[in-house]
């Protein structure tokens, strides 16, 4: 039998843990022009970045939730009651050893700087509002890579900065865009010269220590031709009665020929509301690959999109979402085929258990007068328990003859018989539902990084075992 | 006590009871074969052994090596010795049988301690090779695709590797040609010795002819209705069920 405190509440409780708040800065509830100022000031921001946070409001209030389509669940957001900003300045440190002691203990906590030591090029480490710790090996510094936060990228960077910012995803995309392009902190800007290849990942931790709090961080990864870059961001909050958001906008640039893989482990608290927009510029001959799995939050909404806009340009979306009881992972992807030679390749797996839900959203455009495009879409959902619950909604416009499509999707149930096989080998119940739902997923996780394939296979075990018994 | 147990046991499914006051002991070291018409109640019986939750047992009790394993989860009985070799397989897609077999091996190892992977290779392909399967089988997902001899070699492979006190074959003569079922029978008869029991449940007398049994019983409605020696099987493979059926009409009703 299992027992009655599961290894998942452990794993759980691994994130949710919580220091007393000491912010400097705190843009206190709710949001109008003033909060809007209180950040610029406090981020001494350019007038331009100024100009674009007010613009960007007036978009936000000005467009209605997305409730039409998505879930009503949304409706639970109050963004009265919510604060917009809080930190303890603006400057993140390079040294552990500078980082304040409380802040330094919970990413120690969460096993980042081991990692950094391990096998990263690089780390930035954001707590609530920016980045406290942001720092890239010396050897990948001198290649000319740029890792720094997205306020000291726009300061220090604006020729490569402005070029690129807002331009994927433009403020009024929708209404959570609009929203981070208001209040935006933190989050990372990358530049990658022409044919550098970044050996080991760069990576981004995002930490939730506040309740009632908001974060927003802004993302711009710009790779050059031919050179190559994998990034991984990872995130976690304590788990508070209160609902917090992260709404995130990540903007992807792959220059000719270059290849950008970009990781996520979304491993948020159950009260977290994840509505995140991510999107990549495929140039000529590039590659833009997504990998995406979601675990945690009450409701993800995310769809990492590529924007194929050069000849033979590639892009991938590998995505896993597991979905427990309260949950509801509305996830997917979307292609726009932009010219003619693209291909794009779409795997989803999605796993429910108990009232979890998963939803599939894919979008892939192909208009008409491209030649010789290529979509790949699979998308396939597995239910643990009767009640458990999945969605699926495809659009595909594939115009023109020259081009192919291919789609394929399934539904299918964990069986009380494999179940049975499974326990009659000594397999407790929990183990078998861990191996069986390890083994739906299998194909695709072995695509991941070595690290990560383990991280996921883990977390897997742990939610199965709690889910049973 | 030595062997497998079943005293006057009752089962039913769905309010209706299959197997009524079925009694039978099977001592390790022996092989009993279990023959009877179809609907007698053979497959149940395996199930239940194993613990399968659809069925409800109503009376009765079933010791292995003195110890009742009724109120035991499928997989308790499993590591304490009890091996049910299905009839039907299920499939585990995406589930190495290697990765398969290693965590059902490791199941039955106490805590703390990790299965020595070299050892398990080892252990996994010398059994592989006594069945004449190819090793690339490892890195298949367990059943998938398999054609039915396939499967009834993955089966008698896992009976192998997992050395349960007693093991209960079901039907695992079904859907096999002669040549895959001297195969499995190969295997079974290496596995033969003074510490296990097995319990051959088979419609068909073809594969006694394989795995010679000690004793064989014949099950009718939900009861053993009659024991003998190896020769019960060729006279019932003679004479036919309805043979058994005639015989126990009087006694049945008094």
């Amino acid at each position: 039998m299992v027992s009655e405190i599961s290894p998942l509440e452990i794993e759980r409780n691994a994130g949710n843990f919580a220091y007393p708040e000491t912010h400097l800065h705190d843009a206190g509830v709710g949001l109008t022009e003033d909060t809007i100022h209180y950040i610029s000031n406090i981020k001494e921001d350019p007038a331009w970045v100024r100009e674009f946070r007010l613009k960007a409001l007036q978009t936000f209030l000005s467009k209605p939730m997305p409730t039409h389509w998505a879930s009503k669940d949304l409706e639970a957001i109050v963004f009265e009651n919510i604060r917009y900003y809080l930190s303890s300045g603006t400057q993140a440190k390079r040294s552990w050893d500078d980082v304040p002691e409380d802040v330094k203990r919970t990413f120690e906590r969460l096993g980042i700087p081991e990692q950094e030591r391990k096998f990263l090029a690089g780390v930035e480490a954001q707590f609530d509002s920016e980045a406290v710790y942001s720092n890239i090996k010396a050897a990948v510094g001198e290649q000319g890579v740029i890792f720094v936060g997205s306020t000291e990228g726009l300061k220090n960077h604006p020729e490569i900065f402005r070029k690129w910012f807002g331009k994927v995803i433009p403020t009024g995309d929708n209404k959570f865009s609009a929203l981070n392009s208001a209040v935006f902190s933190g989050g990372s800007f990358i530049y990658v010269p022409p044919g550098v290849k970044v050996k080991h990942p760069l990576q981004a931790y995002f930490r939730i220590n506040a309740e009632n709090f908001g974060q927003f961080e802004r993302t711009l990864i710009i790779v050059d031709e031919g050179a190559e870059l994998t990034y991984m961001e990872g995130c976690t909050a304590p788990k508070f009665n209160t609902a917090t958001l992260h709404s995130a906008v990540v903007e992807l640039v792959a220059m000719k020929g270059a290849k950008i893989q970009y990781i996520t482990v979304q491993n948020w608290s159950a009260n977290v509301f994840n509505l995140v927009t991510k999107r990549a510029l495929a140039h000529e001959e590039a590659e833009v690959k997504w990998i995406d799995c979601n675990i945690g939050s009450r409701l993800t909404m995310k769809y990492p999109g590529v924007v194929l806009k050069g000849r033979k340009a590639r892009g991938e979306v590998l995505s896993i979402a597991l979905a427990s009881n309260g949950q509801h992972q509305d996830t997917g992807a979307k292609m726009v085929h932009a010219a003619d030679e693209t291909t794009s390749n779409i795997i989803s797996k999605s796993i429910s258990i108990g009232t979890g839900r998963a939803t599939y959203r894919g979008l892939v455009h192909v208009p008409k007068h491209l030649k010789n495009c290529k979509n790949n879409t699979e998308c396939d959902a597995l239910l643990i328990n009767s009640n458990s619950r999945t969605d699926t909604y495809p659009a595909i416009t594939v115009r023109g003859t020259g081009n192919s499509v291919q789609h394929e999707a399934s539904v299918s149930q964990v069986s009380a018989e494999q179940i049975f096989y499974m326990q009659q080998r000594g397999l407790s119940e929990a183990q078998a539902m861990s191996l069986s739902v390890n083994g739906f997923v299998n194909d695709l996780v072995r695509q991941f990084p070595m690290e990560y394939s383990v991280e996921l296979k883990r977390l897997i075990e742990l939610e199965m075992e709690g889910s049973v018994g | 006590m030595n062997q497998l147990e079943i005293q006057n046991l009752h089962v039913t499914i769905a309010e209706q009871e299959i197997i009524r006051g079925l009694s039978l002991a099977v001592p390790k070291g022996e092989v009993h074969a279990i023959m009877g018409p179809n609907g007698s109640g053979k497959s149940t019986l395996a199930k239940v052994l194993a613990g399968h939750p659809d069925y409800t047992v109503t009376g009765g009790s079933v010791l292995m090596d003195g110890e009742d394993i009724l109120a035991l989860a499928p997989d308790e009985r499993a590591r304490q010795g009890i091996f049910l070799a299905f009839q039907y397989p299920s499939e585990i897609p995406g589930v190495t049988i290697a990765n398969f077999l290693r965590a059902a091996v490791q199941s039955r190892l106490p805590e703390g301690e990790e299965l020595e992977a070299t050892d398990y290779y080892a252990a996994l392909y010398e059994q592989m090779d006594r069945l004449e399967m190819d090793r690339a089988f490892t890195s298949r997902s367990v059943n998938e695709g398999f054609s039915g001899g396939e499967k009834k070699r993955n089966e008698i492979l896992q009976l192998a590797m997992l050395k349960p006190k007693y093991a209960v074959l079901d039907e695992t003569d079904s859907g096999l040609d002669i040549d895959a079922l001297k195969v499995v029978a190969n295997g079974v008869n290496a596995l033969r010795g003074p510490n296990l029991g097995v319990l051959l449940i088979t419609h068909y007398q073809r594969l006694l002819d394989y795995i010679v049994p000690d004793h064989v019983h014949v099950m009718v409605q939900g009861k053993i209705v009659m024991s003998g020696g190896k020769g019960l099987a060729l006279e019932l493979e003679e004479k036919g069920y309805d043979w058994v059926r005639d015989d126990i009409a009087e006694p049945a009703l008094a």
